[in-house]
């Protein structure tokens, strides 16, 4: 058993503000995934997490225990670096039974728990060899493996799979999801990879500028992201925005269209729909195709509407060349509202 | 008309001849420029009094042991030569125990002042020891510690911890801060982990080092020479007694430098190959 509570946790470096008041409750055995770009503070956070960094302010909770003044050794907790700093001098062996060793096992215990986690990581037929002669997929096995071993309440990853190749990354996830799943550990994975998040999280922590911008399961953060960050960050293309404005009894127009907006809004407003909740049909939005990709399974259309970016994923089916005029019709039930102001969402028609 | 004949363009083979020509000449020159010196400098040590002075040469040592005899019996040889070891001994042991912790805290801790303090470990080697020297052999005097090996050491020892400061440094640089953020997580404190990990990754190049400081202070001559009057060095010793001893006896002074130095650098020779990185196994 082991929930994670992060209270108010800031984080400074002189006079750099990394994390601001950070909250956070994870949930025991569950999968969190910290989502964000370089610099926004989620690898800072997983570290304060481990203790390798002491947060300036605030508490960490594991397991009911409070231990941001504890050494990482006495937290729990097991990590798997970026780099996957496998031991050089040992070898794969003596690698995943280093913390073991230092949990002075008895030798038939380790030898199990070697064997059992390099099997299931599929390293067995490596486990004489050092860190010079495996292939980077090989030391990410053996890292995984050595913290499985631990068998910790809690497991930190630190963009695990950014060292590897494509195909390996894809076959990696699917290998970690599987294993972590069965391993009844919590789960702490930061990454800037979205579809890497989307794929293995049970709930995504989007972060950004050092503050959490929204915690909610994958489906919930892409369909209705809570600021405008997140619809920005999250899918690939990304949302569409336009900006719309009130022209009276809750209606809005957004370039040309006019659409039903949330009650009691602003004057101003922002509109935003994903590209691939558009379709083609009378009435809609007025925009120009300017580049048009096929895909294979969709097409994807960039154009202009009223002047701004605007992106569609269409039926691979149609035919349109630059500079044809589309009407794009928003699913109505898919359309979201923010606020220019706060730049945070509001509350869908129902 | 030669100069055109010998400005044709060449096949692409030729060059590469030439090239491997100039190549295994610059090795054999290499070679020839270490070598051919401590080769006559062994011949001469082999050779009896009478073949040192002879001409022509035969290039042949004749495997007389005649010098090297009279050279450690010859009063205070073995003495200067124990006193040597010891001060080289020390001086290796003090140089990596204040340079090696002094490299690590270069290498991982972030500190004001940092870039200061490195510049300034190596303005230490900028004042001339001659300079030195006299204020030195006056403090040492007062506090007793003139004629001492130990005295010698700590002169020594400054002139070797820049350098075991520096190289130490990068070598610990070399070792990625993650490696022991590892260790901790896996159950370690920070003095278990350097230990467990960063020690056993940091060896052949801290013996590297040592041995760097080693021959330092083993060659070292000049704060030897002024320091120490009854417990000369083998170099203090030999640079007083060079002048009135016979040739043969140079030589043999000379080869007792040399061939110690080599031996003991033969021996870590894998270690000194992985001096500037770190070994896999």
């Amino acid at each position: 058993m082991a929930e994670i509570q992060i209270k108010g946790v800031g984080k400074s470096f002189g006079s750099f503000t990394a994390l601001h008041s950070i909250d956070l409750t994870i949930a025991d055995q569950e999968f969190m995934v910290l989502l964000g770009a370089s610099g926004c503070g989620k690898t800072t956070l997983l570290r304060i997490i481990a203790g390798l960094e002491s947060p300036t302010r605030g508490e960490v909770w594991i397991g009911g225990k409070r231990v941001d003044q504890l050494p990482p050794r006495d937290r729990g907790i097991a990590m798997v670096f970026q780099n996957y700093a496998v031991f050089p001098h040992l070898t794969v062996y003596e690698n995943i039974a280093f913390g073991l060793r230092m949990k002075k096992l008895p030798q038939p215990e380790v030898d199990t728990r070697v064997r059992r986690t390099a099997e299931l990581m599929h390293i067995e037929q490596l486990l004489k060899r050092y860190s010079g002669q495996l292939s980077g997929g090989q030391r990410q096995r053996v890292a995984v493996a050595r913290a499985l071993a631990m068998e910790p309440d809690v497991i930190l990853m630190d963009e695990p799979l950014s060292n590897l190749d494509a195909l390996l990354r894809l076959e990696m996830r699917a290998e970690l999801k599987g294993v972590l799943a069965n391993s009844k550990t919590t789960t702490i994975y930061v990454t800037h990879d979205q579809v890497e998040a989307m794929s293995l999280a049970d709930r995504i922590s989007v972060m950004n500028g050092g503050r959490i911008v929204q915690a909610a399961s994958p489906v919930e953060v892409y369909r209705n992201p809570a600021a405008r960050f997140v619809g920005s960050f999250i899918g690939n293309p990304p949302m569409n925005f336009l900006p719309a404005e009130k022209h009276g009894d809750g209606r809005y127009h957004v370039a040309g269209l006019s659409l039903a907006g949330p009650p009691g809004a602003a004057q101003k407003l922002e509109f935003a729909i994903r590209p691939e909740d558009l379709a083609i049909a009378p009435g809609g939005l007025k925009a120009i195709a300017r580049v048009i990709e096929p895909l294979g399974a969709h097409t994807l259309v960039t154009s202009e509407v009223g002047g701004a970016l605007f992106r569609a994923v269409l039926d691979s089916d149609i035919r349109i060349a630059p500079g044809d005029e589309l009407s794009l019709v928003p699913k109505p039930d898919r359309i979201r509202w923010f606020d220019p102001e706060t730049s945070s969402a509001l509350k869908a028609v129902p | 008309m030669s100069a055109a004949a010998a400005d044709r363009p060449r096949a692409v083979s030729d060059i590469g001849a030439a090239g491997k020509f100039l190549f295994w000449a610059g090795v054999v020159l290499l070679c020839a420029w270490v070598l051919v010196p401590i080769y006559l400098l062994v011949v001469n040590t082999l050779s009896s009094t009478a073949e040192v002075t002879a001409f022509p040469k035969t290039g042949i040592p004749s495997f007389d042991l005649g010098s090297i005899q009279f050279f450690l019996s010859f009063q205070g040889v073995l003495k200067a030569l124990w006193n040597s070891l010891l001060v080289a001994v020390l001086t290796m042991v003090l140089s990596i125990a204040i340079g090696a912790p002094a490299g690590y805290a270069l290498s991982r801790f972030e500190f004001p002042g940092k870039a200061t303090f490195r510049m300034l470990v190596l303005m230490t080697r900028a004042f001339p020891l001659p300079l030195l020297a006299l204020p030195i052999a006056v403090m040492f005097i007062r506090v007793g510690l003139d004629d001492t090996p130990v005295g010698l050491a700590l002169v020594h020892t400054t002139l070797a911890i820049p350098f075991s400061v520096l190289i130490t440094f990068s070598i610990f640089s070399g070792i990625p801060l993650e490696l022991e953020e590892a260790a901790w997580t896996l159950g370690c404190n920070r003095l278990q982990a350097f230990g467990k990990v960063v020690l056993p990754l940091v060896l052949p190049g801290i013996t590297a080092s040592a041995i760097f400081a080693f021959t330092i202070s083993w060659n070292e001559v000049f704060a030897a020479s002024v320091l120490t009057v009854q417990n000369r060095t083998l170099t203090a010793f030999l640079l007083q007694s060079l002048s009135v001893s016979p040739l043969h006896l140079r030589f043999a002074g000379g080869a007792a430098l040399v061939i110690p130095a080599l031996i003991f650098i033969f021996a870590v020779r894998k270690y000194m190959f992985a001096m500037w990185g770190i070994a896999n196994r």
